[in-house]
């Protein structure tokens, strides 16, 4: 019998471990190319990314740089207060997106402007993205009393 | 008064519950009858008391008492009722106050209705939950006090976020944190089993009604979390892959695989030592996910409060948790002894089969989840891991499981022949493959995602029916006998059918609505029309109402606001836009999408109108006014099938709610009766 148990054990450790190492590789495989980086716009400036390359920006959206094209087509400036990086977006602009407030883009640098596939803007007045504070800190353009409110 | 009624009941509740961790487990040990009985009475003070915590809680936010530092910034006197009563868990404190007293309550009923349970591993268990319930209650007290009062008393609140001003929030959390918190009974019960050194079907019995309530619960709340998305945020997504809504989906996937697990262990005597860490992982990424949400260290429509201390303390309680019972688990593991013993192809290898691809799909959704905070952490690079990774590392597990799930579940205990089983599955797997073959070519060729789901869900579906078939004898008796025979089934039998029905449905709902949703984004001036779908849009005007118009104004708005809500003066402003939805000349639907602004908060809220039937959704968004004055931006969306994803979820937590009320969990009952025709057979 506990011959049996044993091979019954040593059955159900080859397939856990089976079904793990396919986890791995599947992970492994897709990981890198589907995740998206975070780059600030002087990040960007500085060493421009390739154009496959899906990438997150965020900062602050530069006072009176929104324009409406075409359609529904958009575009503005994101700014970290050292560099600026022309965004390009066709849609429907989430509720709060404002000039002067935070935001983040999703998508791929081409030719010299960032074509969004997604535009994230906070989600209340009080609430800046990590990631933009962040951002901004690094620029020394950050005030304290603007992101001391909870985010919702 | 009632506040500080409020305040000295929470602090009583602490002491309750130290003093019902330490005085059972330390009777337990010795042997001490009197010492263990003590846990049970214990546990209901400790629920009486959290209970009028809450209540006081409840009644600053309904009379709007802004003395209340939480009311003050969650509440306005000018909120519908309903939103009062419901803000008291719209915010980080009130909210960790509903988590305590839901652990309270788990804690209740099992001292409420175990009284079969055997004496030691009640008190044993009783005092790990309560426990976990000090961790928490001083949490609450001394990070999170819901009762601190503000020196000088404002004359009205800063109002709840509008997002949150929803019956989808309603009801919410508190089903999702009778999920998460209920899966604290089953660890509370692996743990107290550890401590014990014993593990039998006994105790598998008790703790699976547990463990099911709690996975009922979960689906409720996953399901209603999705659909609050799906019709608030006014993206028109149902699933974001958000860290937040991952968190709650990693205690279900493992929730799911220990409901599976338990079953060996209760009928086969089995896979012990993997059902109690299964129990322990479970409730450890319950609070993992408390963390990730509560913390701040991810940013959410969830996150109320970036409070670094918050986060730190439950860091502490989480890592207590996990490596206090992963320690206790190597070293009294090994110790149990699993009897039973099975061939590779049996109905435990298929258990088996279902927990290890379950439990790795859980992995690979914790690593999406937790892998962007490693990453900055060990390079400082910033990621973010969306829904391309998962349709790429998650859907193939989930395609193994749909795809194995009518063979496993007809197979034998012990030993089975998958022949055997094939050959009475052949016709479903034969019907299923002509489905997704027609269903492909209705859609004229193309990807193959929506027929090999909804192929996949009719194999599922005729799977289940093939064993009802079988189970009713309808080949025999004919067909009066077999429906006779069928109603005499035991309910977990029934349980099993409807929950994997469910899956299924909601597999087809999700299958269907990827592959065949179409979407328009323009501009549109009234008078304008829009083609979706088989339809058009009629866009008729944009109408404002100003702040304090009545809620219920023709037949446009929101059907859930306006039964609850009736003549309330609206607490916002709004652009309400009227589009006619055509079906050649009919009209089908008359769609109000609506641009909202709270005034209070200064917050613009899209309210997206849609229109459902069971064969698809229409989604309607209106978007901002042009500089021209008179165009808009329009989205508008054609959904097939999208409410089977919802009633899928609500399908199979019938099923779930089916098997717990099967009498073998008429609680602790069964110990003992001969085991009859009652004894299911999953």
């Amino acid at each position: 019998m506990a011959s049996r148990k044993k091979i019954q054990r040593i059955r159900m450790l080859a397939f856990g471990f089976v079904a793990l190492v396919g986890a791995v590789v599947l992970v492994a495989l897709t990981f890198d190319d589907t995740i998206a980086f975070f780059k600030s716009p002087s990040e960007i400036v500085a060493a421009p990314p390739p154009p496959e390359q899906l990438l997150r920006i965020g900062g602050l959206v530069a006072e009176g740089s929104l324009v409406r094209g075409e359609g529904e087509t958009v575009s503005f400036d994101v700014t970290d207060g050292a560099a600026t990086v022309r965004v390009s977006f066709t849609g429907v602009l989430p509720d709060l997106f404002r000039e002067g407030q935070g935001v983040i883009a999703e998508g791929r640098m081409q030719g010299g402007t960032f074509a969004a596939q997604e535009v994230l803007a906070k989600h209340d007045e009080n609430y800046i993205p990590r990631e933009v504070a962040d951002a901004l800190k690094e620029q020394g353009h950050w005030q304290e009393d603007a992101g001391t409110g909870g985010g919702s | 008064m009632i506040v500080e009624l409020g305040h000295f009941a929470l602090t009583l509740a602490l002491a309750v519950a130290l003093f019902q961790a330490a005085v059972p487990l330390y009777g337990a040990g010795r042997g001490w009858v009197d010492w263990m009985r003590a846990a049970a009475p214990a546990a209901l003070v400790q629920f009486l008391l959290v209970g009028i915590a809450f209540a006081a809680l409840t009644h600053a936010f309904v009379t709007s008492d802004f003395s209340l530092r939480i009311v003050y910034e969650n509440s306005h006197s000018l909120k519908p009722a309903l939103y009062k009563f419901t803000g008291t868990w719209g915010n980080h404190e009130g909210s960790m106050l509903l988590w305590v007293l839901i652990l309270a309550l788990f804690g209740g009923l099992v001292a409420a209705f175990g009284r079969r349970l055997p004496l030691g591993l009640k008190a044993r268990t009783l005092s790990v939950q309560a426990m976990i319930a000090v961790a928490f209650l001083a949490f609450t007290i001394f990070t999170s006090n819901p009762f601190e009062r503000l020196p000088q008393i404002p004359l009205n609140g800063r109002d709840l976020n509008p997002l949150l001003q929803d019956i989808g929030l309603a009801i919410h959390p508190p089903f999702l944190y009778l999920g998460y918190v209920g899966l604290s009974m089953a660890f509370s019960f692996a743990v107290a089993a550890l401590i014990e050194g014993r593990v039998d079907a006994t105790w598998a019995r008790w703790v699976r009604p547990w463990t099911l309530a709690a996975w009922v619960a979960l689906t409720f709340g996953i399901a209603l979390g999705s659909y609050w998305a799906y019709y608030e945020l006014g993206w028109g997504g149902w699933w974001f892959w958000d860290p937040v809504e991952n968190a709650s989906f990693m205690p279900w996937l493992l929730a799911t695989a220990l409901l599976h697990s338990a079953i060996v262990v209760e009928k086969r005597s089995s896979l012990k030592v993997w059902t109690i860490l299964l129990a322990i992982l479970a409730f450890s990424l319950s609070l993992i996910g408390t963390f990730l949400v509560r913390s701040g260290v991810i940013t959410s429509v969830h996150a109320f409060a970036n409070d670094p201390d918050r986060g730190v303390f439950i860091l502490g309680i989480l890592g207590v948790a996990i490596i206090g019972s992963l320690t206790l688990f190597a070293i009294r593991a090994p110790a149990m002894r699993s009897e039973g013993v099975f061939q590779p192809v049996s109905r435990e290898a298929a258990l088996v089969f279902n927990n290890l691809v379950l439990a790795v799909a859980c992995a690979v959704v914790f690593v999406g989840t937790l892998g962007p905070l490693f990453r900055e952490f060990i390079d400082g690079e910033k990621i973010s891991v969306g829904a391309p990774f998962y349709e790429l590392a998650f859907t193939p597990f989930m395609v193994i499981l749909l795809l194995a799930l009518p063979v496993g579940a007809m197979l034998a205990w012990k030993r089975a022949s998958l022949g055997a089983v094939l050959a009475r599955l052949w016709w479903a797997g034969a019907a299923a493959l002509a489905i997704g073959g027609a269903v492909w070519a209705l859609q004229e060729g193309g990807a193959l995602l929506a027929p090999v789901g909804i192929a996949l869900a009719a194999w599922l579906i005729l799977g289940a029916l093939t064993e009802l078939w079988e189970r009713g004898g309808f080949a025999r008796t004919g067909f009066g006998g077999g429906l006779r025979r069928l109603a005499g089934l035991p309910r977990a039998d029934w349980g099993k059918w409807i929950a994997h029905a469910g899956l299924a449905l909601s597999a087809m709902g999700i299958a269907a609505l990827t592959a065949w949703e179409t979407e328009d984004i323009r501009l549109a001036k009234p008078g304008d029309r829009i083609p979706i779908g088989p339809y058009v849009l009629e866009f008729a005007g944009v109408e404002s109402l100003p702040l304090g118009a009545p809620f219920a104004i023709g037949q446009c708005g929101n059907e859930g606001e306006r039964a609850f809500k009736g003549t309330e003066a609206r607490n916002f402003r709004t652009e309400m836009g009227r589009f006619r939805l055509m079906d050649g000349d009919t009209q089908v639907a008359l769609m109000c999408p609506e641009k909202r602004d709270y005034p209070v908060q200064r917050m613009p809220t899209t309210e997206a109108a849609i229109d459902s039937t069971l064969a698809r959704d229409v989604y309607v968004v209106l978007g901002d006014r042009q500089t021209d004055g008179e165009s808009w931006a329009v989205r508008s969306y054609h959904k097939p099938l999208a409410a089977w994803i919802w009633l899928g979820c609500l399908v199979m937590g019938a099923g779930g709610l089916m098997s717990l009320s099967d009498r073998r969990f008429r609680v602790g009952t069964v110990a003992g009766r001969p085991r009859g025709k009652a004894v299911a057979a999953e």
